[in-house]
């Protein structure tokens, strides 16, 4: 389980980084649902994190690829190979990430 | 509508393809490319590709799910000659002919040569690449002419392969008429701190066994010549089909030509709004394009119009450069987040106080957020 942050730091409509490797990015939907996925598109070399949250799709600040954060996949080019998908928990008040991805997504 | 013709197997016309299928056509769909290769993506030819770093089939636009998905009828290596709208009939290189109820034209355009320049590099195509990938051997000394977003690209991934390069630019700053005087310095600049040879306001003769002849009568020794100097579009095969063409296939707001059934779009699509006519060479507008007119072709009239976001990115060193909008050079230019001289940044441009343009150098986040607005449609 990696930490990511409380869920105050964290309003919807925003997004956090976890350095590592994989870096992980986790997000706060409008809608309130949380998601993590890998931070790296999968067409080249852009955090997912810093792209622009749409319902629960992000798309890539680079080339707006759009992933859907809730299996991974994208649903445009230019990325064609979905990104991981991390099961997020709230335990008092913080998120954590877990740390193997969901197998489905790869 | 039974039988389309896409024209064009890249990004444009496998955009229209995978949008009539989206769109709900079930009917034949043709589509015709000069290239032998499946349908690749362009950008890499001068980054990750010509480096050595991406591999041919990470080009490709289309697995092998979406192949079986799309249900194309592919005529690859073989070019369109002509187009007979009374007939609804294309006309192919190799004898043959597709009759096609609608045509999407998407051949974009073929890179722009010099005269004096025969037998240089160009880079618009995979072969074009991998021909220019095999004369980047070490030791080599290039000397690229055009400063444009290909030719810097191509001028940084030779950098990264330890080569010693020059680029020729007959502007006073790169990329000025679109960026301005501040935002061409700092390109200028890049090039600069990453060991390129730049020399803006020069005017090239032509080429010799030694290297590029300039027209004060100097030489700069080259092994390897590239000229980056644009593209022309690939209009040719329309001469005689009625439809108008100059600088690419004139189209309405919605991306149709006169005949309903026939549409352009990417590179080659020269629309009109307002009866200014204008075009793009830019991924993403050939990939937003397809969706408008594909929607129209399957009404038979123009129902959606098209509104540009002007949004292109280029990877050159250590930067990546994203513009989106459509600046003119009496617009206001201000920065909004460091300044042109750090490595990271964010421009606007304004006029009447609105924003029309964006301009970053790595700083993808606060560029997208500062996009948003422009790419709100305008009510055209
Ligand atoms: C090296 C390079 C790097 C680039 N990098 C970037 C970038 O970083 N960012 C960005 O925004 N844009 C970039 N671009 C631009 C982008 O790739 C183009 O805008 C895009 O490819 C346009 O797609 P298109 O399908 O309209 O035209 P094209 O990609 O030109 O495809 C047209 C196709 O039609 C075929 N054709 C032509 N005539 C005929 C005929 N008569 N019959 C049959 N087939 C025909 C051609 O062979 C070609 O395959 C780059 C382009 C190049 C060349
Ligand atoms: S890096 Fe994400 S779409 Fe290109």
């Amino acid at each position: 389980m990696i930490r990511a942050c409380t869920v105050d730091e964290l309003p919807p409509g925003e997004s956090v980084r976890l350095p590592g490797s994989p870096a992980i990015a986790v997000f706060h939907t409008e809608a309130g649902e949380l998601y993590a996925i890998d931070d790296t598109c999968t067409h080249q070399d852009a955090s997912l994190a810093d792209g622009w949250l749409e319902g629960c799709f992000v798309e890539c600040p680079l080339h707006a690829a759009l992933f859907d954060l809730r299996t991974g996949v994208p649903s445009c080019l230019p990325a064609k190979d979905p990104v991981r998908t991390y099961p997020v928990v709230v335990d008092e008040g913080v998120i954590y990430v877990e740390g193997t991805a969901r197998e489905d997504a790869a | 509508m039974k039988r389309v013709a896409v024209v064009g197997a890249s990004l444009a016309g496998v955009r229209a393809a995978q949008e009539l299928r989206a769109q709900g056509y079930d009917g034949g769909i043709v589509l015709i490319g000069e290239e032998r290769h499946l349908p690749y993506d362009r950008p890499p030819l001068s980054k990750a590709f010509l480096a050595g770093a991406a591999s041919q089939a990470s080009l490709e636009l289309l697995d092998a799910g979406d192949l079986a998905s799309l249900a194309l009828d592919f005529r690859l290596g073989v070019r369109a000659t002509a187009l007979e709208p009374a007939a609804r009939r294309v006309l192919l290189s190799d004898g043959g002919s597709v009759h096609a109820d609608g045509v999407v034209i998407a051949t974009g355009g073929r890179a722009r040569t010099l005269p004096g320049f025969e037998g240089a590099h160009t880079l618009r195509t995979l072969d074009d690449a991998l021909a220019l990938r095999a004369a980047l051997v070490p030791g080599v000394r290039v000397v690229i002419v055009g400063a444009g977003f290909i030719g810097a690209e191509v001028a940084s991934t030779c950098r990264s392969l330890g080569l010693d390069v020059t680029v020729l630019e007959a502007l006073d700053a790169p990329l000025a008429p679109a960026l301005g005087p501040r935002l061409a310095a700092v390109c200028a600049r890049l090039h600069a701190d990453h060991g390129t040879d730049l020399r803006c306001g020069v005017r090239v003769e032509g080429l010799s066994e030694a290297g590029v002849r300039l027209a004060d009568g100097s030489l700069v020794p080259a092994d390897v010549v590239v000229t980056g100097v644009g593209m022309t579009p690939a209009t040719e095969w329309l001469a005689g089909s009625g439809l108008k063409v100059g600088n690419g296939v004139h189209v309405d707001a919605g991306l149709v030509t006169e005949l309903p059934q026939v549409v352009a779009v990417g590179d080659v699509a020269h629309y009109h709004v307002d009866g200014v006519g204008r075009r793009h060479e830019h991924w993403t507008n050939a990939s937003e394009q397809a969706p408008v007119a594909v929607a129209n072709l399957l009404a038979g009239r123009t129902e959606r119009t098209y509104t540009p976001s002007g949004y292109v990115w280029s990877d050159q060193y250590s930067g990546t450069i994203q513009l989106a909008g459509h600046p003119r050079p009496d617009d206001t230019l201000s920065f909004v987040d460091g300044d042109p001289s750090s490595s990271s940044f964010v421009a606007v441009w304004q006029r009447d106080g609105a924003t029309v343009g964006v301009f970053a150098l790595n700083n993808a986040k606060l560029f997208n957020r500062l996009r948003r607005p422009l790419r709100r449609p305008v009510g055209v």
